[in-house]
């Protein structure tokens, strides 16, 4: 496994880099408990967006359904925030908590906040034993897809 | 066999009626205090490792099938001691009636049925539908996890022959049956990994030469339970060409969809030499210099490779 100190947490903002803390100082087991209250914690998806589905995108890579969206809120003065939405169903809670986490983590940041987050983010969290490749991949996606949309956006409006 | 065996008129067409338990039936047993004493004891073994955590069967035990039953450093199951120490743990004994469900038409619940097979425990059954049956019929679910007093598990050398193939094994097998379990899309080689799934690294894409393709999931009816035996009969007697007596062996991506259909032919329908071939296609699909069809034929094993 990785050696987490070779990792930097310098580019993390700051509520990510408080999780990232949080699930550094658990056991294994806690861990996995702190994800789970994660996935409980995700919000609803809005009704605007609960009744259209076909504006939320799939992340595939993800070995259970999860869909996500982003949209743009001004800032007074400053550049936009991004705010993110996940939809992901209760029986898969090991997706959920890690969106949980992103949702936690990075709503309300700006595209250069939400850019500068390692890719390799996921593995910060302790979990590449309980969890298997599969899962952590597509836990990076997740990221992975977030990242792309914002890039993407903050291209169209730059 | 330590604990009575499920009568159904269902069951009773299948070739071993003792491994499997109804929902109804698990919960009369749970009632009548059949976990109080240790000789029936409830696993939940999901895909996903935060399931059991969301609410599990009052009772129920959680076994990972990654943290679990893998080893760690070499790609092969656990040895004797940690299987003795893990199932004591859970207050499983070498007599105990081990009931084993979980998510997804039970597909992990199957491998971690098989797995507990290679270390020969006796009884060993699954609940016939699973974790979404049992939700699905409004049944009771706990998140207390139990702390059961621990089961008394000797030291068990694992015994892989019998349902266990390794890729030399699969060699020497071919010309007789194989199953492919896959999606038809990993079948034919388009893709090397489960539809919506991540791809995973096999370098070559396809199936083992002559092997049919029975997608697992075929052997599970809407509600997850297992098939009735004339349904089974057909998909895997008239549609695959099994015949009575037949050497088979099935396989999949890494072992555990394949073990879902190891279990419907072993158990099921009764054939006697059943191989799980775990090792599969992320095994088969990066080896170097064993044959390999693509498309939707089956094809025939090259001249030569035996």
């Amino acid at each position: 496994m990785r050696k987490l100190e070779a990792m930097s947490t310098y580019a993390l903002p700051t509520a990510l880099a408080e999780i990232v803390d949080d699930f550094q100082a658990l056991s294994e087991p806690e861990r996995l408990q702190l994800l789970l209250e994660f996935s409980l914690g995700l919000p609803e998806l809005p009704e605007r967006l609960r009744d259209h589905p076909e504006l939320l995108e799939q992340v595939v890579e993800c070995q259970s359904p999860l869909f996500l969206t982003i949209e743009t809120e001004k800032n007074d003065g400053g550049s936009p925030a991004f705010r993110l939405f996940f939809k992901a169903p209760r029986e898969a809670p090991t997706t959920r908590g890690f969106a949980g986490v992103l949702h936690e983590g990075l709503d309300g940041l700006t595209a250069e906040e939400i850019l500068a987050v390692p890719d390799d983010m996921p593995e910060l969290l302790g979990l590449t034993r309980a969890i298997t490749p599969l899962r952590m991949r597509g836990m990076t996606a997740m990221l992975g897809r977030i990242k792309r949309k914002v890039a993407a956006s903050a291209r169209l409006s730059s | 066999m330590s604990y009575p065996v499920e009568q159904n008129e269902k069951f009773a067409a299948y070739a071993n009626p003792e491994r499997l338990v109804s929902t109804e039936w698990l919960a009369a047993a749970i009632d009548g205090g059949a976990l109080d004493n240790g000789k029936l004891v409830v696993v939940e073994s999901d895909e996903d490792v935060l399931l059991y955590e969301t609410g599990h069967i009052p009772g129920a035990v959680k076994v990972d099938w990654h943290t679990d039953l893998n080893d760690e450093v070499t790609r092969d199951y656990v040895d004797g001691q940690a299987f003795a120490l893990l199932a004591a743990a859970k207050g499983i004994s070498r007599d105990t009636t081990v009931v084993i469900y979980g998510d997804k038409s039970n597909w992990w619940a199957a491998y971690a049925l098989w797995v507990f097979t290679l270390f020969g425990h006796d009884d060993v059954r699954l609940l016939d539908g699973g974790r979404d049956k049992w939700i699905a019929e409004g049944r009771e679910l706990s998140t207390a996890v139990p702390s059961p007093a621990p089961g008394n598990y000797p030291v068990v050398e694992r015994d892989d022959a019998p349902i266990r193939a390794f890729k030399e094994d699969v060699l020497a097998h071919l010309g007789k049956p194989l199953i492919d379990v896959r999606s038809p899309e990993e079948y034919t080689g388009q893709r090397t990994h489960m539809p919506a799934y991540p791809e995973e690294g096999a370098l070559r894409g396809g199936h083992i030469p002559t092997a049919a393709s029975i997608p697992w999931a075929r052997a599970a009816a809407e509600d997850g339970t297992y098939r009735s035996r004339p349904e089974l009969e057909a998909l895997y007697l008239d549609e695959a060409g099994l015949t009575e007596g037949d050497d088979v062996v099935a396989y999949c991506r890494i072992g555990e969809r394949s073990s879902h259909t190891w279990f419907a032919l072993k158990y099921l329908l009764g054939f006697d030499t059943v191989r799980n071939y775990d090792g599969s296609w992320t095994e088969w699909g990066n080896a170097v210099r064993v044959p390999i069809v693509k498309g939707a034929e089956r094809g025939a094993v090259p001249a030569g490779v035996r």
